[in-house]
């Protein structure tokens, strides 16, 4: 997804020289040949992420469409007053990249888990929340955002995940993608969990149950209509996320559900429980941790199912 | 005094007038930070920013940023004075259902950015600034600072930033009136040597008395004090300055006057020249 990102990124940067990149001293690699490229369109403002948000806010208002970039959760969490102050309110033209979503970079310890990032910038005014679920979305979610649509927070997974989507996608905004469709259940899937929700699905299918795939890369503005139609027309509905249960997809989802009072629906959360994870390990190693595999998750879909 | 001079003290007295008495209407506070700095806001409005209510969308507009947000009645005050909107409106500052919050607020006409939470405006001004560069355009962006916002580290991120990529479209003035939310500086956390802090992280420096209306002017016309250097301007001022009772008292960081309290500062402010 980084590569996709960073792709899509330099694509625009030759074609609107408003659209500026701004790092706070990491991308090694990745955005080096941006910065060589366009260097009146980079700026490196050192490790500094507040200063990252006010000076990207300040170059905004005037007439940059600016995305800035770092890992986790440094370019979100250590700056989130700016966000909400500065971008938000003055519906800035800012794109806060976070490369790492989840447990990208799982064995680099808990300082590195971007596992509360949804919920949180979710809960800010103005705010547009995406997390691709592959490199395609992510390249599609970087062209809408480099636009100038407002404050968007955009949420990628590493380098070298599969591209899961086998042809080209209608890549909307707040309009989730059906990857698969079913008539059991329906897996909503944010971020780069998707390919395990299709592997899931795959596990479910001999079972007898056909599960419905939904990538929801847009959190927010959330497709209220696709989950209502996928609760209807299912019944049951589950969401995934290499996130925190509380607060994410899982609940935003639970809040249209539960405001619709739909009979007979079943819903359920997978996802990381509120803890601190301390167990040391890879992105692969810590999802097996907290269930996250299909293996698990088929397996305890379908004892949910039958219960 | 010069018909001018005359013209910028008078507006500074007005300041004063308006914050006094939008603080005691709406029994809010932050008096003390707005009495300090009406001179500076008078120089600039009047004599230095090449910004008008004809302009505020003008690409090539100077930006003031208010940093210290706190000082919103003033700021209303001198923008209201110089008809960026009705001075009516200063009447129900604060007020519920009313324009005028108690920290500045963007879409107010000519104000440029909201502020209230501290260290995020130079940070904007170097932003602003750094586009000016990029775009070879010709405004100047001015930060208004407080002493106790140099306490956040951001202050200073961006201080190092502006200085390192030679924005000297960029002036940062600090009104140094010594006394924070809790106390003085020097006992809260002593910013001295404060102008060599400024000097170390790459900037011109200058320090001024910033009740002295001809320093002021001079100064900020003199911007940049070095091509490519980011100017800072040090205003030594007094907190409350203009009220006998209300100057360097940490009390009137957050009273209003009403009574006698108010009459008195009312009395004190019309009398001067």
């Amino acid at each position: 997804m980084r590569t996709a990102f960073i792709e899509a990124l330099t694509e625009r940067a030759a074609e609107d020289p408003r659209v500026m990149l701004l790092v706070a001293d990491l991308g090694f690699g990745v955005v080096t040949d941006f910065a060589r490229r366009f260097p009146k369109q980079f700026l490196n403002v050192g490790v500094a992420e507040q200063n990252l948000a006010g000076v990207a806010t300040g170059l905004a208002l005037s007439g940059k469409i600016v995305f800035t970039y770092s890992i986790a959760n440094f370019p979100i969490l250590r700056c989130l007053e700016q966000l909400r102050n500065d971008v938000c309110y003055h519906k800035a033209n800012v794109t806060s990249v976070s490369v790492g979503g989840g447990f990208s970079y799982g064995a680099l310890g808990m300082t590195h888990h971007g596992t509360e990032d949804l919920a949180i910038l979710r809960s800010l005014p103005r705010m547009k929340v995406i997390a691709p679920g592959d490199p395609l979305e992510a390249k599609a979610a970087t062209h809408a955002a480099s636009e100038g649509i407002g404050p968007v927070y955009l949420r990628l997974g590493r380098a070298g995940e599969p591209t899961v989507h086998s042809g080209p996608i209608d890549w909307q905004l707040g309009r989730a993608i059906t990857v698969r469709e079913g008539t059991d259940m329906t897996i909503i899937s944010t971020g780069a969990m998707l390919q395990t929700a299709c592997q899931t699905a795959d596990l479910l299918a001999p079972q007898g149950i056909a599960a419905r795939v939904i990538s929801m890369h847009t959190i927010k503005p959330l497709d209220e209509v696709a989950i209502l139609k996928a609760a209807q027309e299912t019944g049951h509905v589950v969401t995934l996320e290499e996130h925190s249960c509380l607060g994410g997809l899982g609940g935003a989802v639970a809040e249209v559900l539960a405001e619709a009072s739909l009979p007979n629906v079943r819903f359920r959360r997978f996802g990381i429980p509120s803890e601190f994870t301390k167990q040391v390990g890879s992105q692969e190693y810590l999802r097996e941790v907290h269930g996250l595999t299909p293996g698990a998750l088929a397996e305890a879909m379908v004892m949910k199912k039958i219960a | 005094m010069s018909e001018t001079q005359e013209t910028v003290r008078s507006l500074a007295k007005r300041i004063r007038l308006h914050a006094t008495r939008m603080i005691h209407t709406a029994k809010s506070s932050h008096l003390g930070s707005n009495l300090s700095m009406a001179e500076l806001m008078a120089v600039l409005y009047k004599r230095i920013l090449n910004v008008s209510p004809e302009t505020i969308d003008d690409p090539d507009r100077d930006r003031l940023i208010l940093s210290k947000g706190h000082a919103a009645a003033g700021y209303y005050a001198v923008l209201a004075e110089c008809g960026f909107f009705p001075l009516e409106w200063l009447d129900d500052f604060y007020v519920d259902g009313a324009r005028l919050a108690g920290h500045a607020t963007r879409g107010i006409p000519g104000i440029e950015v909201s502020s209230g939470a501290l260290g995020h405006g130079l940070a904007m001004g170097a932003g602003m600034a750094l586009a000016g560069k990029r775009d070879e355009a010709p405004y100047r962006v001015f930060a208004l600072l407080s002493d106790g916002e140099c306490d956040e580290g951001s202050t200073w991120e961006a201080a190092m930033l502006a200085a390192h990529h030679g924005l000297d479209n960029l002036v940062a003035i600090i009104d140094y009136n010594k006394i924070q939310a809790l106390g003085h500086t020097r006992d809260v956390v002593d910013l001295e040597p404060f102008a060599d802090k400024w000097t170390a992280f790459g900037w011109a420096v200058r320090e001024i008395n910033g009740h002295n209306l001809e320093e002021i002017e001079t100064t900020l016309s003199s911007v940049p004090f070095e091509t490519g250097r980011p100017s800072c301007v040090i205003a030594h001022t007094v907190k409350g300055k203009g009220v006998s009772f209300m100057e360097d008292e940490l009390l009137w960081h957050y009273r209003n006057p009403q009574g006698e309290e108010y009459e008195r500062a009312l009395a004190e402010l019309e009398g001067q020249a």
